[in-house]
């Protein structure tokens, strides 16, 4: 594999702020991307991911704040000028041009001789799976096999960083699964520092080493996939992750009181809090919280029921066989392990 | 069948209407005599043509100054409609209504009017009388067409494939050349017809502008027209009519496309 960028970025925004008149669409962004390592900016759309991520680009200029590769400020180079290169969400391939002079536009730009850029090119389709495509006008081209020549564009010229910009967002659920897959094993193979833009929660805990969770312009929390599922910062951040249970209480002495009566909480400060648990976590068992199943959705792999624990409704999820009926008496076990007690 | 006679019909039609105005161009050329009621010419001569071809009639003179000056019409025509066109078609800004509308304003008031008015500051400024001046003059007549034209063009562009070819490091001019230009060139090659055609066939403008002194082909026109000539006025039509018509058949392509952004002009 010769296609290793010169060297890998890391990435630092720091209060990087964007204002459009009185309403700030990136308010005060911190974010470090460790060198080599894939990150996913997930968000709702109009949370600010994607502007942030063109002014990393150098496509918009902050209103505030600063973009730095390796530590030094790129802030006031022009796009063209940082050493980025950037998938969009359409695959904006060129129509006047082949595959082939497609994927060798960077180089062209670059004055790259004749036969290296063509041997480039080749090397480039075959890592994204296109080998022999060079000939091929863009029309030709399904939606998936855009994507992949886009993505060969952008690293053919060894970009210190790469960001995507919801480029599987246009493509049939399946396909899209399979070019998460491509871009993970590409990502790896070429090791240069990622920001992947996504509104989807599922691609962003398949695809990232870490996660940023963007709300309103801001990072509500930036962790691992699995320390967000599991142990959000915020009730935001719960919500956002399908969390629906959230229980009003107060902590005293490591337990935790509420509607639900008292959960061991170790380690949780004292004061009011919201007890939290993922409807997968919880339990039915022997003994513990009674409860009556209310409702029953059926949803495939799963059933989500509903029940009501003395007027507090809790959320559930169970494998479809041996799911009680509705009506049906249960009792409730919140394990301590999967309990988390979130601040506000 | 009945599609091939659904096809075939209105399209002589069509090349019938075109060209039935050329047969009597035609005629009066070659014509030594053609009086009432004869349909055709009594007697014909090549006499016309020989009055053209001799120096003294300078329309060798003319044509050269004809295309001088629609071609730098259309080439500083193309370059203010692109711009402007860019503008209007892409981003939004204050005022672009006002813009607009000035922009279409030499359209709607009379060049005449307008002329008068700039004539007394091209003749303090020596551009009076001069190939420049005619070929400003002709920009007030065509820059509305093709600012227009490209502005369509351009409402209907992507812009991001300029920004994709940046993030790419294509430094600015490499992006005009590689992306933007193959984007909008057949509706440029338009707006450049346009220009052009416009300037051709100005004469009002070019006579006061120009004073006599630039003598563009329809100046020389209405000199035999003015004089009575009829056969060699009818030869000079036909000169006049024919580089237009070569340009037309050679942007033609651009034109018929059904892709063709500029077709009904966009929403503009």
């Amino acid at each position: 594999m010769t296609s290793a960028p010169a060297g890998a970025a890391s990435i630092a925004l720091r209060e990087l702020t964007k204002s459009y008149g009185a309403v700030r669409v990136v308010d005060g962004v911190d974010l470090d991307v460790p060198a080599g390592q894939l990150v996913a900016l997930l968000g709702p759309s109009g949370c600010g991911k994607t502007t942030t991520l063109r002014m990393v680009a150098g496509l918009l200029p902050p209103t505030a704040g600063d973009v730095a590769f390796d530590g030094r400020s790129v802030v006031r180079l022009p796009a063209e000028r940082r050493p980025v290169a950037m998938v969009f969400q359409k695959s904006l391939l060129f129509p006047n041009m082949t595959v082939a002079a497609n994927v060798g536009f960077g180089l062209r730009m670059r004055r790259v001789k004749r036969a290296d850029v063509r041997a480039r090119v080749a090397e480039m389709l075959d890592l994204v799976q296109l080998p022999g495509y060079e000939d091929r006008r863009v029309g030709e081209l399904s939606g998936g096999q855009e994507q992949r020549v886009s993505l060969a564009r952008a690293l053919v010229v060894g970009p210190q960083v790469l960001l995507l910009d919801e480029p599987l967002s246009q493509l049939d659920a399946g396909l899209r699964v399979d070019m998460r897959d491509l871009v993970r094993r590409v990502q790896r193979e070429v090791g240069v520092t990622t920001v992947f833009v996504t509104h989807d929660q599922e691609e962003a805990v398949a695809l990232a080493d870490g996660v940023a969770l963007m709300l309103d312009g801001r990072i509500e929390q930036y962790a691992a996939p699995r320390e967000l599922y599991e142990r959000p910062a915020t009730v935001r951040v719960a919500r956002f992750f399908g969390g629906r249970n959230f229980f009003a209480g107060t902590v005293v002495g490591g337990i935790w009181r509420g509607a639900l009566g008292e959960v061991p909480v170790p380690g949780a400060p004292d004061g009011p809090g919201t007890l939290t648990i993922r409807p997968e976590a919880v339990r039915l068992g022997a003994q513990g919280i009674p409860a009556i199943v209310r409702s029953g959705d059926y949803r495939g792999t799963h059933i989500r029921l509903a029940a009501d624990a003395g007027g507090t409704e809790v959320c559930i999820v169970v494998p479809p066989t041996g799911a009680p009926a509705l009506g049906e008496r249960v009792c409730l076990e919140l394990p301590p392990a999967s309990c988390t007690v979130l601040r506000g | 069948m009945s599609r091939s006679v659904t096809r075939v019909v209105p399209l002589s039609l069509l090349l019938l209407g075109l060209l039935v105005p050329f047969v009597p161009l035609v005629m009066w050329t070659f014509a030594a005599e053609w009086r009432f009621p004869a349909i055709v010419p009594q007697q014909l001569t090549t006499r016309s043509l020989h009055v053209l071809a001799a120096p003294s009639s300078q329309v060798l003179h003319g044509l050269v100054t004809s295309t001088v000056i629609a071609v730098t019409v259309a080439a500083v025509g193309c370059l203010i409609g692109l711009s402007a066109g860019r503008a209007l078609g892409l981003y939004a800004f204050r005022g672009k209504r006002v813009v607009q509308f000035l922009m279409l304003a030499p359209v709607i008031v009379p060049g005449l009017a307008v002329t008068l008015g700039i004539q007394v500051l091209f003749i303090r400024y020596g551009l009076a009388d001069t190939v420049a001046g005619v070929v400003l003059v002709h920009l007030v007549p065509t820059v509305p067409y093709v600012t227009l034209v490209m502005a369509s063009v351009f409402a209907n562009y992507d812009i991001g494939y300029e920004e994709q070819a940046r993030v790419l490091g294509a430094g600015p001019l490499q992006v005009f050349r590689t992306v933007t230009l193959p984007a909008v060139l057949p509706g440029l090659a338009v707006a450049a017809l346009f220009a052009f055609l416009i300037s051709w066939s100005e004469y009002i403008l070019t006579l006061l502008v120009g004073g006599g002194v630039v003598r563009t082909l329809p100046l020389l026109l209405f000199a035999y027209v003015r004089g009575n000539d009829t056969a060699v006025a009818a030869a000079l039509s036909l000169v006049i009519v024919l580089p237009p018509l070569l340009l037309l058949g050679l942007t033609a392509r651009f034109l018929t496309r059904t892709d063709s952004p500029v077709v009904g002009f966009g929403r503009v």
